[in-house]
């Protein structure tokens, strides 16, 4: 199986719009702030193992984690900084 | 069976047994790891900064592959998650928090503060980063840009600070001596 090319660096992102955690037990490393939030590819930071799989001792996939940059001003006006976060592939979507 | 009335020996007791016995880590295993936790300090991740400041080559490593840079200065990284580095710069300051736990370079910089894992530090990091670090007496010039780095998954993150005017000709000793442990999670700047 070949994997899917990891996003390059500039590449437009959209957190998805999603709360798992409504839905039952879960482990999710994506903050609630930027859930629905337009970023930018940083850089990618390579392959792990997911860890929402991994929380519950169950077989896990490796994904291609991303540093995505946000600005904070966008969801907190009194911010003025931008963020650098890590993200899973699975949690983001072209904007 | 309640776990919370066990007793918490029992527990660590019956967690060790099975650690073993699925072979993920025996007891020499564990004690070395302890052994490495408890020795992991500020000043380590302070000779790194001073290294990078004094060793062009060394600072590319550094800023390219935080895992080396820290094996190079003897620091044991094995199994642990991969460290970056990221560089303030005259225009640009880096902040490190983990809004989701308490994620932390223990590696190089050993324990965490005991704020850092607080929920107002970690609120305040990504809604009012410059009011933050004014409550830590670092009060940056109105046109240097702040950068929070959210360390939300397999990464640990510390912070290369600008070394400070007024250290001309100072040795890598001298200069590991100036920085603290906020200067590498980018609540302080170090001075001379």
């Amino acid at each position: 199986m070949t994997r899917p090319a990891l996003l390059p660096a500039g590449t437009r992102v959209r957190v998805r719009l999603d709360w798992p955690e409504t839905r039952g037990p879960c482990h999710i490393r994506t903050p609630y702030y930027l859930r629905g939030q337009e970023g930018v590819v940083e850089r990618p930071l390579g392959r792990f193992r997911n860890p929402e799989q991994l929380a519950f001792a169950r077989p896990a996939e490796e994904l291609a984690l991303y540093h995505v940059r946000f600005d904070l001003r966008r969801i907190w006006p009194e911010a003025d900084a931008d963020l650098l976060v890590e993200l899973f592939e699975t949690w983001l979507e072209a904007a | 069976m309640i776990l919370t009335d066990l007793d918490e020996h029992d527990i660590l007791k019956g967690l060790r047994t099975l650690l073993a016995q699925k072979g993920i880590a025996g007891p020499a295993e564990i004690a070395e790891r302890i052994v490495q936790t408890d020795a992991a300090n500020p000043g380590q991740g302070a000779a790194m900064v001073a290294r990078a400041w004094t060793d062009p080559p060394y600072r590319a490593l550094m800023l390219a592959d935080g895992t080396k840079a820290a094996e190079a200065m003897g620091i044991p990284m094995r199994g642990l998650p991969p460290l970056g580095v990221l560089e303030n710069q005259p225009g640009l300051h880096h902040l490190v928090v983990c809004t989701l736990c308490s994620c932390y370079p223990r590696a190089v910089l050993g324990y965490p503060p005991f704020w850092y894992k607080s929920a107002a530090y970690r609120a305040k990091a990504v809604r009012s980063p410059r009011a933050l670090l004014r409550e830590f007496g670092t009060e940056l010039a109105a046109e240097v840009a702040i950068r929070v780095v959210d360390s939300t998954a397999d990464y640990r993150w510390m912070v290369l600070p600008q070394r400070p005017a007024g250290t001309e000709g100072w040795d890598a000793a001298r200069l590991a001596a100036i920085v603290r442990e906020g200067d590498m999670i980018g609540v302080t700047i170090p001075s001379a």
